[in-house]
């Protein structure tokens, strides 16, 4: 009996080291590849992308403290952001002028602590209700400081905003934070910070309780606890870090306006969080990493980008409302089963049907596009480097071809991929690794 | 003085009446589906542009009745095939889902239209003053507008009170398992009535499209406004809407009369200081300017005093 307990408390032992070991080693994992990213990849093009990336994580993770962990959807998350930058900006001038002894790496702070603050004013109005009647609030108080910051000139600068200098403060290590590589470092440290700050917190009880509320505020209540309490805190520490957020924007671009607390910032943390996936912790470092990127790659290569990328997000919300990281989770039992394979041919059917349906759509808007808005340069355009006139049938027509007959193909090796799915987890049970 | 009064009053009633037309079919398809279309004022727009584009084609007349048509039809589309099928995710899904259209709508117009202002003419036949207050000549169509929008309202409350398809309306309200098991269609009434609203913001697009600016962006402006009005009004209830509408068209017509500053009416009292740098701007701010911003002002008092907003019971 106590030899039978020994060799458990010994294997519980091995297991909480491995555990441990699991637990932490992410975060380490995170680290190494903070720090090594930059001399795998190293053209400025990238530190400035990387730069942004780093911030938009920060960003959409804080939006999701409100939307997937205590189910409350803003839509004026920009507000703590950009006050966050504002004030940030404010602060580094004030600290120039006077040459005080402080370095810009804490600067972000003055962000964070920003964001609390607007956070807890603005939250004890809006968080008094869940639900729509919070969302049309957030709305409500996004655009009453959107529209504020065009008429309080004197703070936000009006149209042309608020520049600061972020060479000019006490340096440290002899840093002075002049090129882009040296702000990447600076981002990549707070985001590392945030992100397992924001982790632990889903990790409290006080996360749990955000949880309780976003599934049914009244049974949280029942059980003892003020909904509203909770989503009020919830509220100010997302404002907080949104804050930091802000405050590391401001500091990348040096210059801040009202377009910082715009309808636009709120509605595109939104679309990031969300097309990463709200379910999930990591699903917004996910959607903040592609929506970025595409923000970045797809505007040089379309001009009506913005269109595609709200299709994707109705897309999304219309067919996979978990996200990308919900899509992948859902393959998890198979993966760890080791019947992922048996997917691939379906999958690639599917995709092959996908790409043509794709190419039709995006031939029909590109077409529209050139007819509707560039009728001045002519018929002319290319697609893919193809060159042909917009006034001919046969464009058209094989746009029409591509998009009808891509539609019906996707239908149709639809059930292919059911079917391989069911396979597949038919064979994950076998081997009893799936649920 | 009295002139100002009077034409303000008008001016208000007119604004607060195309905001109720939208507002009333967006309270309608909220207290009946439960889901804030976030695409309504994008209805709104698209009522605009396509009473614009008639209007090139045919002239006015049609495109006020066709235009409605149109926006209705494509609104039950887009109820039949995409709301329909986010429903069983979730009223979170369904607010974003009309979040995501809003965006596509408003790049589609764009892409089509343009970004820039388009000519949206008012029609001969009522381009002319209808009467002069004082000095002041009240142009013809905004008359024909208050009317109109009035006479939509009317129309409505008949509607809803008076005839068969009202009270199934009305009854779905409440009761949408009662009235399926009667033997009516339920989703099917849900379609025709997000159409009606979506037709009701539409008709509200295409007559103050000539009067105000008839733009890409036009949705983006006035959308959060009314959302502002259904928050105010409280949450589903139509007599609330109406209300706050009035209630914001009006706030906002005459603050843009009143040219004046706190330091003014400090001033006033004799009391002349120099406050904080910071706070300079909120001291020589006058009432005029903050008027974009007023109606959002008035939502931070109402959720300060009453959180279910004037007429509002339900909390969800």
């Amino acid at each position: 009996m106590s030899e039978r307990a020994q060799t458990a408390s010994a294997q519980r032992s091995s297991g909480g080291l491995l555990a441990t070991a699991a637990r932490y080693g992410i975060w380490v994992v995170l680290a190494a590849l903070l720090l090594t990213l930059p001399r795998i990849f190293s053209s400025s093009f990238t530190f400035t992308m990387l730069s942004l990336m780093g911030i938009s994580i920060i960003f959409a993770l804080s939006y999701n403290m409100l939307l997937g962990q205590t189910g409350m959807l803003s839509f004026g998350h920009a507000v703590y952001y950009g006050l966050g930058g504002f004030l940030v900006v404010h602060a580094m001038n004030t600290v120039t002028k006077y040459s005080l002894p402080i370095p810009l790496p804490l600067m972000p702070l003055v962000g964070g602590v920003a964001g609390l603050f607007f956070g807890v004013v603005f939250g004890s109005v809006s968080t008094r209700r869940g639900g729509t009647a919070f969302a049309m609030i957030s709305l409500g108080l996004g655009e009453l400081v959107a529209s504020s910051a065009l008429i309080l000139r004197s703070f936000f600068g009006g149209e042309e905003g608020i520049t600061t200098n972020r060479t000019k403060l006490l340096r440290i290590f002899d840093w002075n934070f002049g090129s882009q590589i040296q702000i990447y470092y600076l981002i990549a440290f707070w985001c590392l910070v945030c992100v397992i700050a924001m982790y632990a917190l889903t990790r409290t009880p006080f996360g749990r309780m955000c949880n309780a509320v976003r599934e049914n505020f009244e049974r949280a209540e029942f059980v003892g606890y003020n909904s509203q309490l909770v989503r009020f805190f919830a509220f100010c520490l997302s404002g907080f870090f949104a804050g930091i957020a802000g405050g590391l924007a401001a500091i990348n671009f040096e210059i801040v306006n009202s377009g910082y607390v715009g309808a636009e910032q709120s509605g595109s943390v939104l679309l990031a969080a969300y097309i990463g996936g709200i379910g999930f912790f990591g699903g917004p470092i996910i959607g903040a990493i592609l929506v970025t990127w595409l923000q970045v790659m797809l505007s040089d290569i379309t001009e009506v980008w913005q269109l595609y990328f709200g299709l994707l997000f109705v897309g999304m919300v219309m067919f996979a409302p978990f996200g990308i990281s919900g899509l992948l989770m859902m393959h998890a039992p198979l993966w760890r089963a080791r019947v992922l394979w048996r997917l691939v041919p379906a999958y690639l059917l599917a995709l092959a049907a996908g790409l043509v349906m794709l190419t039709g759509a995006s031939l029909v808007i590109e077409m529209a596009y050139h007819l509707s808005t560039k009728a001045a340069d002519g018929p002319m355009m290319s697609f893919m480097r193809v060159a042909f006139s917009v006034h001919s049938l046969l464009p058209w027509l094989m746009a029409a071809v591509l998009l009808i007959g891509g539609y019906f193909f996707f239908r149709s090796s639809w059930p292919y991929v059911e079917g391989a799915w069911h396979d597949a987890l038919m064979k994950a049970r076998e081997r009893g690794s799936a649920v | 003085m009295l002139e100002l009064v009077l034409v303000s009053t008008l001016n208000g009633v007119l604004y607060g009446m195309l905001l109720f037309l939208m507002a009333s079919g967006l309270t309608l398809i909220f207290s009946m589906m439960g889901v804030l279309n976030f695409a309504h004022a994008s209805f709104y727009m698209l009522g605009a542009f396509f009473g614009f584009q008639i209007s090139q084609l045919v002239g006015f007349w049609p495109g006020l009745i066709l235009a409605p048509i149109l926006a209705g039809f494509i609104g039950a589309l887009i109820e039949r095939y995409g709301l329909r099928n986010v429903h069983r995710h979730g009223h979170v899904a369904e607010l974003l889902f009309t979040f995501g259209l809003a965006f596509v709508i408003e790049e589609i117009v764009q892409m089509i239209w343009g970004k820039l202002p388009r000519d949206y003419r008012i029609p001969p036949s009522l381009d002319f003053s209808a009467f002069t207050i004082f000095s002041t000549n009240y142009p013809a169509y905004k008359m024909f507008m208050l009317l109109f929008a009035i006479g939509i309202f009317v129309a409505l409350l008949l509607v809803l009170t008076r005839t068969r398809v009202g009270l199934i309306i009305q009854a779905s309200l409440t009761h949408p398992h009662m009235v399926g098991m009667l033997g009516h269609n339920v989703p099917r009434i849900f379609m025709l009535v997000f159409g009606l609203g979506c037709a009701l913001a539409a008709v509200a697009g295409v007559i103050a499209g000539p009067a105000l600016v008839t733009q890409s962006n036009m949705a983006a402006l006035l959308g959060p406004i009314l959302f502002v009005v259904v928050v105010i009004g409280g949450l589903g209830s139509l007599s609330g809407a109406f209300i706050a509408s009035l209630l914001i068209g009006l706030l906002q017509t005459f603050a843009v009369a009143v040219n004046l500053s706190i330091s003014d009416i400090f001033g006033v009292f004799g009391i002349h200081t120099n406050p904080l740098p910071f706070l300079s701007d909120i001291w020589r701010v006058t009432v005029a300017q903050i008027a974009p911003i007023m109606p959002y002002l008035l939502l931070v008092l109402i959720l300060v005093f009453r959180p279910t907003g004037l007429m509002g019971t339900r909390d969800t």
